[in-house]
């Protein structure tokens, strides 16, 4: 491969004009960020970060039915990053409540073996996540396990900053293990350019580079950048167990509104597993705290370091929003990485 | 919570279940969205294999992860 100086020094050649292109990865971000990436960026260039951080996306509304779940008395697991995310009446894991972090769905109900008592796995992530858990249903769970479903999916969210256009963006960088699992097919159809990227510096400077390309050559098409991992089709095998056991539906994200078909919901013949029904929560909208701006940088037309917040009420140790909570949040990689503008 | 890691497959064992090496680090994951053998290897995902790899693509991501990991320690 070539080294990230020589595409450094071609993207510097090849910049001629303001670009903004736009990623969706959590992952991207943290990468950009531990390696000073922008400051070795032609000044033209920006790359923002886009509603890509999973638990970031997740709406107050349902961080709240999760807390309500604790309140039955349900023993919550879930992700690390999510118990810290403040809902209206605190986070998870200062609630007091039963609330343990696993490594993915499948402990959760290795927990619900073990116990009579209820046990919820807060269900979050995108495509890549969404069939682990579809694999983990399929294997029949114990009646006393269920889930609260807030998977998405992305290109429904793309289509949305697309149709909107408040940020302005010539290209996006699609997420790479969004694309491992899901393929690039469904991104084809949007007419703009978009290049899937892995996660080193050399593998972003590599898919900024065929971005000003695309631009430049006026040309509009998936390129593949992380061809190591991933191919058009993806994973049929665990699309087609997400497919099985989820169909689509309508959802709000954090910082957006509802999102036609972003979101995933369990199909009928699964409706058992189905946390929400379980234990009759309703999932409300919440209106976001005055001052955060996370919903904002989720649409990629702030930066953290515009928040008054940033930096002196919210900070990793004491979040207010999401975005400074999750380790793929922008804001808290830009706190840790000291990140200027 | 999007992290994917490269590991070998050693062992299958029953219920879908397999035992893969990451280098220094040997854990069990679940192996239901993917057919793969001993001896390949796969993209590690949330406790789930994602994704099979090429054994040299693997082994390269491997070396760009050690090498990262180096760079985060000094």
């Amino acid at each position: 491969m070539t080294g990230g100086k020589e595409i450094a020094q071609a993207l510097k050649k090849e910049v001629d004009r303001d670009y903004t292109f736009m990623h969706i990865c959590g992952t991207h971000e943290a990468s950009i960020a531990r390696s000073g990436l922008r400051s070795v960026l032609p000044e033209q260039l920006k790359i923002v970060m886009g509603p890509g951080c999973p638990v970031c996306i997740t709406p107050q509304g349902e961080i709240d039915a999760a807390l309500e779940l604790a309140e039955k008395d349900c023993i919550i697991a879930t992700y690390g990053d999510l118990v810290r995310v403040p809902g209206t009446k605190g986070a998870l894991e200062s609630v007091g409540k039963d609330v343990k972090i696993v490594q993915g769905v499948h402990k959760a109900v290795e927990i619900a073996k073990k116990t009579d008592r209820e046990v919820v796995f807060i269900s979050v992530g995108f495509e890549t996540t969404a069939p682990t858990v579809a694999a983990t249903l399929l294997t029949q769970p114990p009646e006393n396990f269920s889930i609260l479903c807030c998977h998405r999916f992305v290109p429904p969210a793309m289509e949305f900053l697309l149709s909107q256009g408040e940020a302005k963006l010539d290209g996006f960088m699609l997420p790479g293990h969004v694309c491992v699992v899901a393929g690039y097919k469904e991104y084809e159809h949007f007419p703009v350019p978009q290049v899937v990227a892995g996660f080193e510096p050399d593998d972003i400077l590599l898919g900024l580079l065929m971005l000003v390309r695309q631009v430049k050559e006026g040309r509009a098409e998936v390129e593949n950048a992380y061809p190591r991992a991933v191919c058009r089709d993806g994973n049929p095998k665990a699309m087609a167990m997400m497919h099985r056991v989820f169909e689509p539906c309508d959802v709000e994200w954090r910082g957006f509104p509802v999102i036609p078909g972003s979101g995933l919901r369990l199909r009928k013949e699964f409706e058992q597993y189905d946390a929400q029904k379980k234990f009759a929560i309703e999932i409300r909208h919440v209106e976001k705290h005055g001052a955060c701006i996370c919903d904002r940088v989720l649409r990629g037309i702030a930066d953290p370091t515009d928040c008054k917040l940033f930096g002196t009420a919210c900070t990793p140790r004491k979040p207010v929003g999401p975005c400074m909570v999750s380790h793929e949040g922008a804001c808290k990689i830009w706190a840790l990485y000291n990140q200027k503008k | 919570m999007c992290i994917a890691v490269p590991a070998e497959v050693l062992e299958i064992k029953e219920g879908n279940i397999g035992v893969v090496d990451y280098g220094d680090l040997r854990q069990e994951v679940r192996l239901d969205l993917v057919d793969v053998e001993v001896g390949e290897f796969v993209l590690v995902h949330v406790g789930f294999a994602i994704q099979k790899l090429s054994r040299e693509e693997a082994l390269e991501t491997r070396k760009i992860f050690a090498v990262v990991y180096a760079a985060m320690e000094e």
